[in-house]
């Protein structure tokens, strides 16, 4: 079997990064994973600006960020990147089995840096009652149809949760011609930056609600609405406060789960309580945790 | 003389800006933690503006979408008008991040530009 001194599992921000910090410090025998045909991750989907100001002093979309540091990798020797690569197996002494069109290789890491980055929350997980029509979308996805694929999931959308993502998919939505109804928060506070609030909702005049919740989804085949409440500071729903509002989308954006499969698949315990939201930090914590179990 | 509040879209700090304002002017600006608010103060009183990001269709290109910029911020009343033109584009050419896509955009002055590169 080969062996490799650096496998990174992911080319998205974190891995790509970390290929690059592994080069400066003298690794020359580095292996990058990447499942998709690109290198860069969700940065490609990220088309609006608000990339680089600390880093780069410019403002720059999530395309041109990831392309810096891209061309920068490609730049480096001793870096094999591999796309269209889907790591199947992990185990704990650092095997990767992993897919590529048209074979099935197996290698062994000395030193695994998992850069996998996150997944997005779902209706399921916020329990959400009511019908199970087609037209529920996370908003990521949504944004992957509209900037990558080019088709506009819908007409009328409801937006659940005030994540960055969401906000910023409540003005895509817009600009594309859709209408957005209402951007939900069960808080009281947007749970997204306040300069998504002014430039992707308040902008627009989007009506943004507050300690509000979606009651129920209605629709048989299609969503057809949503019933919503409002709730007091203990996120009680207030009884007679409903209202109805018609749609025929709805996005979710209610936060991001770590894709750890791998990582439990290899033994690693806890992994709930290793990862934060913030992938990055996340990484370098799961980087020290198998330096100390290996 | 009137008193506006507003938050700071440069960065995301979002700093919570206090304009004073007579006749449409700005006179005086607070809250301001950078250099950076008092521009985007008087900037959005007096002609607000955005920079557009959206994307243009592409033919006989690896992939289907291709992300575009203005290289400058434009007009926020031109927005709407921005994005329905950009949908009419199609890029045929391979491009690289930077490449103008439509010079002098809607002859506002800006460009709209590819902001990935595409073969």
């Amino acid at each position: 079997m080969t062996e490799r001194d650096l496998v990174i599992v992911g080319g998205g921000p974190a891995g790509i990064a970390a290929a690059i910090a592994a080069h400066e410090n003298g690794v020359r025998d580095i292996l990058l994973l990447e499942r998709d045909q690109y290198l860069g991750g969700i940065l490609n989907q990220c088309i609006h600006t608000g990339f680089g100001l600390g880093y780069f002093k410019e403002n720059l979309t999530g395309p041109e960020y990831a392309g810096r540091f891209i061309e920068k990798l490609h730049s480096l020797k001793g870096i094999e990147i591999s796309l269209s690569s889907f790591v199947v197996n992990l185990t704990s002494d650092k095997t990767l089995t992993y897919l590529k069109p048209g074979m099935l290789s197996t290698i062994r890491a000395k030193v695994l840096i998992m850069a996998t980055g996150c997944r997005e929350k779902t209706r399921e997980m916020v329990h959400i009652a009511g019908d199970r029509p087609a037209g529920v979308f996370s908003a990521g996805l949504a944004q992957k149809l509209i900037n990558i694929e080019g088709l506009l999931p819908g007409n009328e959308v409801v937006i659940v949760g005030s994540g960055d993502i969401g906000l910023i998919m409540a003005r895509r939505f817009l600009l594309e011609g859709a209408e957005v109804k209402a951007v939900i928060e069960i808080q009281k506070e947007s749970r997204g930056l306040i300069r998504n609030v002014v430039q992707c909702v308040k902008d627009f005049g989007i009506p943004l609600y507050f300690r509000h919740k979606i009651a129920k989804i209605r629709g048989k085949d299609r969503v057809e609405g949503v019933d919503i409440v409002k709730v007091d500071d203990a996120l009680n729903e207030i009884p007679g406060s409903g209202s109805k509002i018609s749609c025929d989308t709805i996005l979710m954006s209610v936060g991001l789960i770590p894709e750890n499969e791998l990582v439990e698949m290899a033994g690693v315990k806890d992994v709930n309580k290793i990862f934060g939201r913030e992938a990055c930090r996340a990484i370098f914590k799961v980087a020290k945790l198998w330096k100390i179990e290996n | 003389m009137e008193n506006r509040k507003l938050t700071c879209i440069e960065c995301p700090k979002g700093c919570n800006l206090s304009v004073d304002i007579e006749n449409c002017r700005v006179m005086k600006v607070e809250g301001h933690k950078c250099p950076k608010g008092e521009p985007y103060a008087v900037s959005e009183i007096e002609n607000p503006q955005r920079v557009l990001t959206a994307v243009v269709l592409s033919k006989g290109l690896s992939l289907k979408m291709i992300p575009v910029r203005t290289d400058k911020p434009i007009p926020k009343a031109k927005i709407i008008d921005a994005a329905l033109a950009i949908k009419k584009l199609q890029i045929t050419k391979p491009v690289k991040a930077g490449d103008v896509i439509a010079g002098n955009f809607m002859g506002l002055d800006v460009n709209l530009i590819a902001t990935r590169d595409m073969t």
